[in-house]
């Protein structure tokens, strides 16, 4: 037999039960809601794409993150984005794309047109969503002991000489069996309690550029240094978020894209019971 | 041999595509009517949670002098050009009157000297622009509650509509709308004054309005005259202002 078999033989395979109800259906409300915030986020970025430090901020204000053309009278501008003293072409994505001066480009935004009106529409509405949905994923896993059981990382993971193993143990792709399948490794932990965090950030920063939220809690406007400060964070904030979603796309291929997301779906997953190795 | 059903490559290429799929569909879906009709109710839930936080009427925050922008940006229309503006700038607004008229008791109209005299309210606030940016000034005048006490509203009174003397290019002169709540809000006035200067012409002399806690298009510049309303359907496009009838929302306090 030279058949190259398809899957793991059954007697190497347990199957356990990973992810709640709760998780899975908020998981994928998320999906739906952090793309379409992303998306309109993008839209109303490009009305004013400047982002800058303090309580204000405005054309002549000093912007330490600006995309936009380089000659916007030239026939043909290039894109130039700037981070700090640093200028990047970026003609075709960011800056200039489709021959029309715009930070981001059409095909990142929504609508895909010019229409700022509609973008924040969108984006006020998804993320009434967004907040119920994360609301009910805190409260429920708060409840139900979800994040202190598998989320908290356990004293024994914190130690350094333990990282650093999952570290290594992670860039060979050395994947857990048995019992060590059964729980999150530190390193998985430190990026679901990251993104639960700069999530939560998101929201705060987000209602901090409103200027009915600034007017209730003016905490707020000294917790971020400021509405333009916030700004900048909550666009921070959505890059590292976007960096997350990468990782955490390429970690489901790598781990095996059936069982994973099959996983995110049914509740089961099947774990390797290492006695075959 | 047995083939992998969906080969891995097949996956991702299947996803970009239904991706791209998705994001097209997206796209039209974002701007159909009934989409964007829904995305009012939207509009209302944002409000109305607003609202009721901000039953207590707090103060949108104020700065110190040294806050106070260098250059604050003029924004939207900033050189009106119709004659009979022109005709007042020349005059220094010397002819010039504020009408409060619609459902008052006492339909009122005052020069700029008699604004001027009225008891004033001075704050140093930020300036909230619907594309992102804010600046700092210092804006005096007297509050819109003191006028409209002094003109009586009647009780079907709902909304105070702004009538202003620009038209952005439009041909249609910009108005603006905000109801009894922000109307009588301690912060919300006429200013006459910008930085402790007159209001210069950019920046919508001779008065313009100030309601803080809300966004800048809400900020009536040129303002000529004050109308109090039962209802918006009449006015422009019907959605209360020059922006909201280009899809904008109402309620800008996000």
């Amino acid at each position: 037999m030279s058949d190259i078999p398809v899957s793991e033989p059954l007697a190497d395979t347990e199957i356990i039960y990973r992810h709640t109800l709760v998780v899975r259906a908020t998981h994928w409300i998320n999906v739906v809601c952090m793309t379409l915030l992303l998306l309109s986020g993008l839209q109303i970025f490009n009305a004013h794409p400047m982002l800058y430090w303090g309580q204000k901020g405005d054309d002549f204000d000093h912007a330490f993150v600006s995309i936009g053309a380089d000659d916007w009278r030239k026939p043909h501008p290039e894109g130039v984005t700037r981070v700090g003293p640093l200028a990047i072409k970026t003609t075709g994505v960011f800056g200039v794309s489709s021959g029309e001066i715009r930070a981001y480009p059409a095909w990142l935004t929504l609508p895909a047109s010019r229409n700022l009106a509609l973008g924040r529409r969108w984006h006020f509405l998804m993320a009434w969503i967004f907040v119920v949905n994360g609301l009910v994923y805190l409260v429920s896993n708060l409840i139900n002991g979800h994040f202190k059981r598998d989320l908290a990382p356990t004293r024994e993971q914190i130690r350094p000489r333990h990282v650093w193993k999952d570290i290594v143990d992670h860039i060979r792709l050395k994947h857990p069996v048995g019992e060590d399948a059964k729980h999150y490794n530190v390193l998985q932990k430190l990026a679901y309690v990251g993104v639960i965090a700069l999530i939560i950030l998101m929201v705060l920063t987000g209602l901090t550029m409103s200027p009915g939220m600034d007017a209730l809690f003016p905490v707020l406007l000294n917790l971020f240094g400021g509405r333009q400060s916030a700004r900048t964070l909550h666009w921070i904030c959505a890059n590292l978020i976007v960096l997350f979603v990468i990782v955490h796309v390429v970690e489901v291929f790598i781990a095996g894209v059936f069982n994973e997301v099959g996983s995110m779906i049914t509740g089961r997953y099947r774990i390797k019971t290492g006695a075959g190795h | 041999m047995t083939a992998p059903f969906l080969s891995r490559r097949g996956l991702v290429l299947g996803g970009a595509t239904l991706g791209g799929l998705l994001l097209a569909g997206c796209d039209r879906l974002s701007q159909a009517p009934a989409a964007v009709k829904f995305l009012d109710h939207d509009e209302e839930l944002t409000m109305g949670a607003q609202r009721l936080l901000l039953a207590g009427q707090p103060l949108a925050r104020e700065f110190k002098a040294s806050d106070i922008s260098r250059v604050f940006k003029p924004n939207g229309s900033t050189d009106p050009q119709s004659p009979a503006y022109l005709a007042m700038v020349r005059n220094n607004f010397a002819g010039w009157a504020l009408t409060v008229t619609g459902l008052v008791q006492r339909p009122l109209s005052l020069n700029l000297a008699q604004l001027r005299a009225m008891p004033a309210r001075t704050q140093i606030t930020r300036h909230d622009c619907v594309e992102g940016w804010s600046a700092i000034a210092g804006w005096t005048g007297p509050r819109l509650g003191d006028l409209l006490h002094a003109s009586g509203l009647r009780p079907n009174a709902r909304y105070i509509v702004f009538r202003c003397a620009d038209d952005l290019g439009g041909g249609s002169l910009y108005y603006e709308s905000i109801d009894l709540f922000d109307a009588f809000h301690p912060q919300t006035i006429l200013a006459h004054s910008m930085n402790g200067q007159r209001l210069a012409v950019a920046h919508g002399a001779p008065i313009r309005l100030r309601v803080e806690r809300q966004l800048g298009y809400k900020q009536a510049k040129y303002v000529m005259g004050v109308e109090v309303t039962d209802n918006l359907a009449h006015i422009g496009g019907g959605r209360g202002g020059f922006w909201e009838d280009r899809g904008y929302e109402w309620y800008a306090g996000i």
